[in-house]
């Protein structure tokens, strides 16, 4: 497993807490959504939660820095939206710490914290139109009037919803919603935004579309974000740096890129992109792998010998005519075609092709499989 | 074929089978407008009937008050209402009622609905068991049982300092009593209702979010749960008001004089006509109100979503 690599940074500021504002301060002469806020530094402290026989999270270390988006990714069920909720104060561990900015906020109740949030459901208030709705914030810290309408005018416009303030939630479409409650969640201008599963709920095309809205908000705004995803598409497209974790633990974190070309584990490995197995067999001096008739350099596989499975990724097998091995199948994927290659020991294996490349290739077809110079990993023989 | 002709189109869009017999209605589009008239026979008779079930005993009744053989037509009835002894300290007492079992109504119910949905859900079954109670048990019995309270109180309280408000508790210008067994009797329409209301919200979240903008927990419930259930809300009051308005068996055999009993005395006392009249009258004011009611219960619009 690899650890968060980055050091943790302790700030002295404190963050603000939800306080009523006092109505008589001068109004921010800047649109709330221009403020360039100073993102906060949170910080997971050896975080456990249970619930009943399940455990939810298994002692989560991980530090967000300072502006950054950080997504949460894992199948159903391994912790991150426990960790999320954490982090809005509404679930406590059974141990551990939450740190914003170095102060412990893991007592601190939910409504007094410094961290807007996007729910998966939208979860706009249906009784209040959409101005109303990102207004409700300010008129909980008592904010005038005139001034919440204001910065909620403001805000609508930031997510691109200028003419829609009148318009009630069941008026407005998904990703509208969806618009509405980021709009909200930044309008207390919170040091971190949370984001859990925003996007699920939504179409193909509008999904994508926000993801890009998201980004370029949080960019803009500076802001800490944490980002709950299952899609891994999603995760790897958006985030700074991604989070994968398995049964409450903490897989990985590292950049996209990292997490795709060097994933700590075979979980990893397998839940981030596509992963073939081959079986292979590690020499006694544990530094290669002998697989498909060629020996082939390794590394990180402490303890690892004798009968293992090379992890290799599809797009990285070539194939050419001609061999003991059979095209068997094809997915069609739009610029490239996956095919399913039958391997002369019966393992079955997907190889990622130009669409051009893979159309000479049809099923049936006798190829020769030749794997890349080394395995993205090595596992113990599943 | 190059396109297809708007007149080419069955009426549901789709292109019609066939236009070789020179554009004359083929048997299959035949069927499919013989079967739409069917439909529409269909719902007409139903409509009739209904309007007819509803409308009739209330025309009969309309025409009792203001036919006045031999004379003719007459609506000295309905001018008698503002002069009729008895009739406005029956309606102000049903009308004082009506609001106090509103009132409790909500107090109990409310946070109940509330705290079963997000503190303890399982606990919901046991709570419409006991809820729906009421509704096995015919009011005669139910008004039995008080009567036997009463008395055992009135044997027994005597001598203690409760006696003072055991009277209170009866006194004719509120009787509490009649009260309590009113909210008893408007559990369970009024709980179904709330809860109805309440399963329409994701509350939990709703909650959440409320939280997440600053609200404690207290002022999230008020701020958001509440103004959701409005709706809900006035379908209750509305309920119980009706409830209260048209109750009889309880206030008669305890020897109350609310609105319903006082149209039944009048019957009897030969005041039938102006008695009729009232209910009439009645009957169109709780129209007015369920209207009102209705429309105060979504001021928002209904512009469907556009993407």
């Amino acid at each position: 497993m690899t650890t968060d690599p980055a050091p943790a940074t302790t700030v002295a500021a404190v963050p603000s807490p939800a306080g009523p504002t006092d109505s008589s301060t001068p109004a921010t002469t800047s649109a709330p959504g221009t403020d360039k806020a100073t993102g906060a530094t949170v910080e997971f402290v050896g975080l456990r939660r249970t619930f009943g026989a399940t455990t939810a999270l298994d002692g989560l270390d991980l530090t967000v820095h300072p502006g950054e988006l950080l997504a949460l990714l894992g199948p159903s069920g391994c912790g991150k939206t426990t960790a999320l909720r954490m982090l809005a104060g509404f679930e406590m561990p059974d141990s551990g710490q939450v740190l914003v900015d170095g102060v412990d906020v893991t007592r601190i109740p939910a409504h007094r914290r410094d961290a807007g949030m996007v729910f998966q459901s939208y979860s706009l208030f249906p009784h209040l139109n959409a101005r109303d709705n990102v207004a409700f914030g300010l008129k909980m810290r008592k904010t005038g009037k005139a001034e919440r309408h204001r910065r909620a005018d403001e805000l609508l416009e930031l997510v691109g919803l200028p003419t829609h303030g009148d318009r009630y939630p069941h008026q407005l479409s998904g990703g509208q919603q969806q618009r509405i409650a980021l709009a909200r969640a930044l309008a207390l201008q919170p040091r971190v935004l949370l984001l859990d599963e925003p996007l699920s709920a939504l179409d193909a095309k509008v999904r994508e579309n926000l993801r890009e809205e998201i980004r370029r908000l949080q960019q803009e705004l500076g802001i800490t974000t944490l980002f709950v995803t299952h899609d891994q598409e999603e995760a790897l497209s958006m985030a700074d740096r991604v989070a994968v974790m398995h049964a409450g633990r903490l897989e990985q974190c590292d950049s996209p890129a990292e997490l795709y070309a060097r994933p700590a584990t075979a979980f990893v490995a397998e839940f981030v992109g596509t992963m073939n197995r081959v079986p292979g067999v590690v020499t006694e001096d544990g530094t290669t792998v002998e697989v498909l008739g060629r020996r082939l350099p390794i590394d990180g596989t402490p303890g690892l010998r004798g009968e293992v499975d090379a992890l290799v990724r599809p797009e990285n097998v070539l194939l050419t005519a001609g061999g003991d091995a059979v095209v068997t199948g094809s997915t069609f994927l739009g610029s490239s075609t996956r095919l399913t290659v039958q391997l002369a020991d019966g393992t079955s294996a997907k190889v990622d092709l130009s669409t051009h490349d893979a159309s000479a290739l049809p099923a049936g077809t006798a190829v020769t499989v030749s794997l890349p110079d080394r395995p993205v990993l090595v596992d113990a023989r599943r | 074929m190059a396109g297809v002709t708007a007149s080419a189109l069955t009426t549901e869009g789709r292109p019609a089978p066939s236009t070789a017999n020179g554009g004359r209605p083929t048997g299959s589009r035949g069927g499919v407008l013989a079967g739409l008239g069917r439909i529409r026979w269909g719902r007409g008779s139903v409509l009739l009937i209904s309007a007819l079930y509803f409308l009739v005993p209330i025309g009969a009744t309309l025409w009792f008050t203001v036919d006045n053989s031999p004379q003719g037509f007459s609506l000295d009835a309905y001018r008698q209402i503002f002069t009729v002894p008895g009739l406005w300290p029956a309606l102000q007492l049903s009308l004082l009622l009506a609001a106090g079992t509103i009132v409790l109504v909500y107090l109990l119910l409310i946070p109940t609905v509330v705290a079963v949905r997000l503190g303890s859900p399982r606990l919901r079954t046991v709570v419409e068991l006991t809820c729906t109670l009421p509704l096995v048990v015919p009011t005669i019995a139910l008004t039995a049982g008080i009567s036997d309270v009463l008395r055992w109180c009135n044997d027994n309280l005597a001598p203690t300092p409760f006696y003072a408000t055991f009277l209170y508790a009866q006194n004719a210008n509120f009787p509490v009593v009649l009260l309590l067994a009113y909210v008893v009797m408007a559990l369970p329409l009024a709980f179904r209702t709330l809860d109805a209301g309440m399963r329409t919200l994701d509350v939990r979240t709703l909650l959440e979010a409320a939280q997440n903008n600053g609200a404690s927990r207290a002022r999230a419930i008020v701020s958001v749960i509440l103004p959701n259930l409005r709706s809900a809300m006035l379908n209750t009051a509305f309920i119980t008001l009706a409830l209260v308005l048209g109750e009889f068996t309880v206030a008669s055999i305890l020897g109350y004089v609310p609105f319903a009993v006082w149209i039944v005395n009048g019957n009897s006392a030969g005041q039938g006509p102006v008695t009729v009249a009232v209910s009439i009258v009645s009957l169109l004011l709780t129209w007015l109100l369920l209207f009102v009611l209705s429309l105060g219960g979504d001021r928002r619009g209904s512009t469907p979503a556009q993407q």
